[in-house]
Parts: structure tokens; C-alpha cells; sequence
């Protein structure tokens, strides 16, 4: 086999494993949209402000020191400790808990039964708020995100496979941190069904999505269910502002990966936690080959974005509900 | 009756505050909000931080104090535009859009409106004629300049000859990564490297496809034309493919602490142009401590200092107070207007000794501008990031780029924008 036959292969695993992480991020879409119908706009942001709250947790920083120095003429900014990584990941799961019950109580509890796309106005607000929020608490500095996940590329994996094309071949590249994210969004979807299938409030949380009244009538709070489901999602968002926040540092463009969310949503569905997953390999590894075999030798490249969207539209055009998704019958 | 008090309060309050005292306005187009922030905070800080001392050391330009207003812009060029509009009728004497898009945008409206722009390193790089674009500035380098600079450095690393060679553009997909291509054609014609184009889609967060594409090209140089996540990404991407480090050549927007921090250690090596000196062991710096930092008048939170984007801020305001004192001097008068600041700028000499003088030592280039020249002798130089002491090292002196090649593009270019807005050619 030829050198480019087994390049073919590796840009088809890191497209897989690319695809995990948009996955990660589509996730948290996901579960919000299947228990309240809400199309959550700040879960990017959600993502961003998991992150810097993590990272403000792990270097000391204290909360709001440009605002106390600029108030008080003082000038401090650390605490003068540092957290452990597990004990910052848990009080940043505290704060997105706590997140989670002001956003139920200050806004979704005041928009019951009020049209998605007031719902989704709403989450745009929370979005820029949750944004002035993040930089006024932590400040907007570009910061370093470590948790200990090893990065770059899979060095064993590279010298045992570079007998297998030839001199021009050099073996396959993976690249360590995105296995680890690849085992942690297949543990998450895991622990997520068996938490929807085989727990007392999974299944409540169910219910709430299949019919808001029916659950009401049942006994089922919303709020209680509301409250729990945006925790997960801050939590998914946690994990993803790991993954994405690795990589790049902690910066507010970390906001932005949302946009690599949406095609994998409208592939997988909106409604389907191992749509999220399927869509995002499909997207994953779609818009790599496509690059690897169309973009890069007759187009000039950059083609991934545009050939995950298209993907998208067409399946929008052929099944709208995406491939996991509930087909939406309305009677007249 | 409370009418009557009002106007009495109202008159009373225009006797107390007396005769309007003349300001110098320079608006200070800021992005310290959104995804590139990070940048844009060092940058406004250095901005307003020079002005500051002028005005508490030296009284301000010529007796007149200045006052920098300040337009949060978000890196967006719609609001870009908004602020130029909303801050052009207090007498703005320059402005400083920090945008490509943004620049582009105002070319038009600010040479209808008669008021000089200062592009310093980005922009319409075919502004750099004079005889074209009256109002545009955009000395001392842009970026065909950079493209050359970095080819000379490669250059010299190859001991002058690089035939053969491969050297991939890695870039932002838009106006500003597409700007070095056409120069970087010419010059790989010239010089006989093969050139690899590598576009990435903004924001940047994700390269793999183009990393893997280096990985398996084995490219000798990597060249990047890059801007915010993007820098990180790519910094972090070239480490984890075991890139040479210095072997990586970023233009002077991907050559700050933002951009090599985030992948530590791994980030040691890796090289930027630049079109000033880096650190803060300059006079000026004293003088920024005694009459900004200590009287509590150091813009944001007073963290930035001395970091690269800070000093390029300060450079900028050093170049636009140089410019406004020209202008005072050539009309005789210290209240200047946006056409005087431009005649300013037309005629800026900035040598060794007036930056010696001004704190600041080899700190830039020596350059003139003129109707013919915008935008200056287009030198620069290389720095070299040391994560161990965290720090930028210019390696190099300020080096020239290939004019001959670079004049004949900014000329075809320049007459093209002439023929298509029907603009003479010319200086007055």
C-alpha cells in the first residue's frame, strides 16, 4: 500500500477523533433542547466560563480583583495557593450548579409556556451576560489550562507503525489529548443514557421531554428538572471547555466552538444523545477526508467548515429531524 | 419658579467653567471585550498610557493637552464604523483602526472627510503610495514588507541560497492571511522556493487537517499570517507534531506573550517579526512610572507593561504625538486640525536621536514619510520567544525588505484602487 493510502487512514482517525470534540460541545445542546425545548445560544459561553472558572480556581485568582483594585485602589490577584486539578474541577462543578439554579429561578422560571423563540432570545441574553460576566470575575487575559492530560502527538503509536508505507510514510499521528477526550465523551455518554434509562430522575427528566403537562400532572417538579439538567450541561460544558481550553488556552474565543456544534446538531438531531456523538464522527470525519481528498488538491483547501454545513443542509433537506431526531407529526 | 432656578444654575455653571480649552482628540479605536480581547487590551493600554504621560510630563503637544476617546469596537468592523462616525465630530486628528476590515472600511469615508489614518502594520498595504491613498499611513512596515523580511531571514539562515526549498504559508482565511501571497509568488519566482499555501478558517480552534498536511509535506519553513485563537492553536499544533520551532516564522501579529504562553515549554524557539524593539528597559519607562503608574493614571487594570502588543500601542501614540508636533510646527499653530495633522504625518522624521531623546533608544527603525512614501522604509526585525524566561529577544537588527519587488506590487495596486475610484495620481 502506498504512503498516501495509510496518510488516508490517519486523517480519517484524527477526523473521528475531531469529531468527539465537537461532539462534546454538541451535547450539552442536546440535553437542554431534549428536556425543556429550549435551544440553549450560550452553551459556548457556558463552556468558556466553565473553563476560567476552573482555571481562576486552579492558579488562586481571586474573583473580581480588577474591579476591587479599580473600587478600592488595592492591587490584588491571587490568593497565593494553588488547587489541585480534581478539587478545582469539583468547586467548578459547585459554581455551575449554583449557575444553573439562579438561571432556572432568575429566567426560565418567569418564561413558562412562552414561545421557543422567546426562550431562545432569552439564552442569547445569557449568552453576553454570562460573557461581561466571565471577564469582569476573571479578567480576559489568555490563560494556561493544564489538568495533567498529556498532549502531542502518540510517539509510541508513530514508531510502530512506520514500517507500514514505506519511506515517505511516518507512522500514524494521534494526538494524546484528543484519545483522552475521545474515552471521556464515550464514558460521559455512557454514564448519560444509563442516568436517563435507570435512575428515578432520568426518567423524570424523560418524562418532562416527552410532555411538560403530563409530567406536571404526575407530580414531576420542572423547575427541580430544569435546575438538574442545566448542571449536566454545565458539566458537559465543563468537559468541553477542558478539551477545547487545552488546546488553545483559555480565551473568550473558546466561545465560539458552539459553531462547530451546530452542523453536528442538525446531522444528529437535536433531540438524541447518541445522535450527538454519530453526527460529530460523521462531521468529524466528513469534512477531513473531504479536505484530505477534494479541499486540499483541487479547491485550495479551508473547505471544512462549508462541507460540514452543506452536509447539514442536505440532510435538513432529506430528513429535517436528523437522523436520531423525533419525527415531528403535528395533527390538524 | 424651578424653571427660572434652572436657568439661573445653567448660566451660573457656563460663567464658572470659562473659555472651552483647545484638546488634541485622538480616538482610540479599543477591542478590550470578545474573542480577541487579549490583544486588544495590551495594545489600548500602551495607546493611552503614552498620552497620559505626555499630557502629566510634558503639558500635553505644543501647550495643548490631548484627550484620547476611547470606542470599544469588539474587533467588528460594523461597529468599527459606528465609532469612527461617532467620534470623527470632536475634532479627531487620526484614527488607528487596528482592523484590517475595519481600515478597509474607512479609506473611503475618512479621505472624504479629510481625516488622516494610521494603519501601522496592517491594512491596505498598497497605501503605502502616497500619491494614491492622501490620507492613509501606514509606516514603518506592512505587510508585503513582513512577507520579505521573513523570506531574508530564511535567507540567511540558508547561508543565501534557498532553491529548492519549501516554505508553507500557513494563514487566516480572509483579507489579512491573504495579503503576503501575491509578494511571497514573486519572491518564490526570485529566489526559487516552492511555496505551500495552508488556509485555516477563522477563528483557528481547529487545525488538524492542516497540521497533518505539514506533517506529511515536511515544509522546511513554516510561515504564519496569523490572529488570535489561531496563533495559539497553531503554536500548540506545531509542538505536538514536533515542528522546529525555530524554523516557525509568525508576522508581528502572531509574535505576542498570548500567543506562545499557552503551550509553555513547547512554545521555546518559535520566531515573529516585529517593527519595534520588545521589554521595558527603555527611559521612557521610568517616566511612565513616575507620572502614569504611580499617580494611579495607568489605563486598565495596569498589568500590561511591557509586553509586546503594550509597546506596540505606545509606539503608535509616539508616532501619531511625533506627527502632531510636525504638523504644529509646519503651520505655526498648536490647536491643529485632522488636514494639518496629515501634512504632520506627510512630513514625520523619526532618527536615532529623536528617539534617544524621546526615552526610547533603538527602539524602532529611523525612517521618513513623504507624498510618495507612506509607508516608510518597510524594515523589521526577527524576535525569538525563551519560555524559560518567558520573554521575547529581538535577534536580529532591522532589516530591509525586497523593495524592488514590493514597489512594483504596491505601484500595480495602488494604480488599480486609482482607475477604479477615479483618483489623479499626485502630490500637491
Amino acid at each position: 500500500m502506498s504512503a498516501n493510502f495509510y496518510y488516508g487512514i490517519e486523517v480519517f482517525l484524527n477526523g473521528m477523533m475531531a469529531g468527539v470534540l465537537y461532539s462534546l460541545v454538541a451535547l450539552g445542546f442536546v440535553l437542554i433542547f431534549k428536556a425543556s425545548g429550549i435551544f440553549n445560544y450560550a452553551q459556548g459561553v457556558m463552556a468558556l466560563f466553565a473553563a476560567l472558572t476552573l482555571v481562576g480556581f486552579q492558579n488562586g485568582q481571586i474573583p473580581f480583583s480588577n474591579l476591587i483594585n479599580a473600587v478600592f485602589g488595592t492591587n490584588i490577584h491571587y490568593f497565593g495557593w494553588n488547587m489541585p486539578a480534581f478539587l478545582a474541577i469539583i468547586c467548578t462543578l459547585v459554581v455551575m450548579i449554583i449557575f444553573a439554579y439562579l438561571v432556572e429561578k432568575y429566567v426560565l422560571k418567569h418564561l413558562v409556556n412562552q414561545e421557543p423563540i422567546i426562550l431562545f432570545m432569552a439564552t442569547i441574553g445569557l449568552a453576553y451576560f454570562m460573557e461581561g460576566f466571565g471577564d469582569l470575575m476573571w479578567g480576559a487575559d489568555i490563560k494556561k489550562l493544564d489538568v495533567g492530560l498529556p498532549q502531542g502527538g502518540n510517539i509510541w503509536l508513530e514508531e510502530n507503525t512506520a514500517f507500514l508505507g514505506g519511506p515517505d510514510f511516518y507512522g500514524f499521528y494521534l494526538d494524546n489529548l484528543d484519545m483522552w477526550a475521545t474515552v471521556f465523551a464515550g464514558l460521559l455518554v455512557v454514564s448519560l443514557v444509563l442516568f436517563s434509562q435507570y435512575t428515578k430522575t432520568g426518567r423524570a427528566l424523560r418524562a418532562v421531554a416527552d410532555d411538560h403537562q403530563a409530567a406536571l400532572s404526575v407530580g414531576i417538579s420542572l423547575r427541580t428538572i430544569w435546575v438538574i439538567v442545566w448542571s449536566i450541561a454545565g458539566f458537559v460544558a465543563l468537559v468541553a471547555g477542558i478539551m477545547w481550553g487545552s488546546k488553545s488556552g483559555v480565551q473568550f474565543s473558546l466561545s465560539l466552538i458552539a459553531l462547530k456544534a451546530l452542523p453536528v446538531l442538525m446531522l444528529g438531531g437535536f433531540t438524541s444523545i447518541p445522535g450527538a456523538i454519530v453526527g460529530g464522527l460523521i462531521i468529524g470525519v466528513g469534512e477531513k477526508m473531504f479536505e484530505f481528498l477534494i479541499g486540499v488538491p483541487f479547491l485550495g483547501g479551508a473547505t471544512e467548515n462549508w462541507f460540514a454545513y452543506m452536509l447539514a443542509l442536505l440532510f435538513l433537506v432529506f430528513r429535517p429531524q436528523g437522523l436520531f431526531g423525533e419525527k415531528i407529526i403535528e395533527r390538524v | 419658579m424651578k424653571l427660572t432656578k434652572l436657568a439661573a444654575l445653567a448660566v451660573a455653571a457656563t460663567i464658572a467653567a470659562g473659555p472651552v480649552l483647545a484638546e488634541l482628540v485622538f480616538p482610540s479605536l479599543d477591542y478590550r471585550t470578545g474573542p480577541y480581547a487579549a490583544n486588544g487590551i495590551p495594545f489600548a493600554d500602551g495607546y493611552a498610557d503614552y498620552f497620559a504621560l505626555v499630557n502629566a510630563r510634558d503639558g500635553g503637544i505644543g501647550g495643548v493637552m490631548t484627550k484620547v476617546v476611547a470606542c470599544e469596537t469588539g474587533y467588528n468592523t460594523e461597529k468599527g464604523v459606528e465609532c469612527y462616525e461617532s467620534t470623527k465630530g470632536m475634532g479627531a486628528l487620526v484614527y488607528q483602526p487596528l482592523s484590517t476590515g475595519i481600515t478597509y472600511q474607512l479609506i473611503p469615508k475618512a479621505t472624504a472627510d479629510g481625516i488622516p489614518i494610521h494603519s501601522m502594520g496592517y491594512g491596505r498595504t498598497s497605501a503605502a503610495n502616497g500619491k494614491v491613498f492622501r490620507n492613509i499611513f501606514n509606516y514603518p512596515a506592512n505587510y508585503w514588507n513582513g512577507a520579505s523580511i521573513a523570506v531574508n531571514h530564511i535567507l540567511d539562515q540558508e547561508g543565501g541560497d534557498i532553491k529548492g526549498k519549501t516554505i508553507a504559508l500557513l494563514y487566516h482565511n480572509s483579507a489579512y492571511g491573504k495579503e503576503p501571497i501575491r509578494t511571497l509568488e514573486e519572491l518564490s519566482k526570485k529566489h526559487g522556493f516552492k511555496l505551500s499555501l495552508l488556509a485555516v478558517d477563522h477563528p483557528g480552534q481547529e487545525q488538524k487537517s492542516q497540521w497533518l498536511q505539514i506533517r506529511r509535506e515536511k515544509p522546511d519553513y513554516v510561515l504564519m499570517w496569523g490572529w488570535g485563537v489561531m496563533n495559539q492553536v497553531a503554536i500548540q499544533e506545531a509542538a505536538n507534531i514536533r515542528f522546529p520551532m525555530d524554523k516557525f516564522i509568525g508576522i508581528w501579529w502572531s509574535g505576542s506573550e498570548n500567543d506562545v504562553l499557552p503551550a509553555g515549554d513547547k512554545a521555546n524557539g518559535y520566531k515573529a517579526l516585529n517593527m519595534h524593539n520588545v521589554g521595558s528597559d527603555y527611559p521612557l519607562y521610568d517616566d511612565l512610572k513616575k507620572y502614569v503608574y504611580d499617580a494611579g493614571n495607568a489605563a486598565g487594570a495596569g498589568d500590561q507593561s511591557g509586553t509586546v502588543l503594550y509597546n506596540r500601542g505606545m509606539y503608535a501614540a509616539m508616532l501619531a504625538v511625533e506627527a502632531a508636533k510636525t504638523a504644529q510646527k509646519i503651520h505655526g499653530v498648536a490647536d491643529i486640525t485632522p488636514a494639518m495633522m496629515r501634512d504632520g504625518m506627510e512630513a514625520l522624521v523619526i532618527d536615532e536621536a529623536k528617539m534617544t531623546a524621546l526615552g526610547m533608544p533603538n527602539f524602532g527603525p529611523s525612517f521618513s514619510v513623504s507624498c510618495e512614501n507612506h509607508g516608510g522604509p518597510g524594515l523589521g526585525a526577527v524576535q525569538q520567544w525563551d519560555a524559560a524566561a518567558k520573554k521575547w529577544t529581538l535577534i536580529t537588527d532591522f532589516g530591509p525588505s525586497d523593495m524592488e519587488v514590493i514597489g512594483k506590487l504596491i505601484a500595480e495596486d495602488s494604480a488599480a484602487f486609482a482607475a477604479e475610484n477615479n483618483i489623479t495620481p499626485g502630490c500637491n
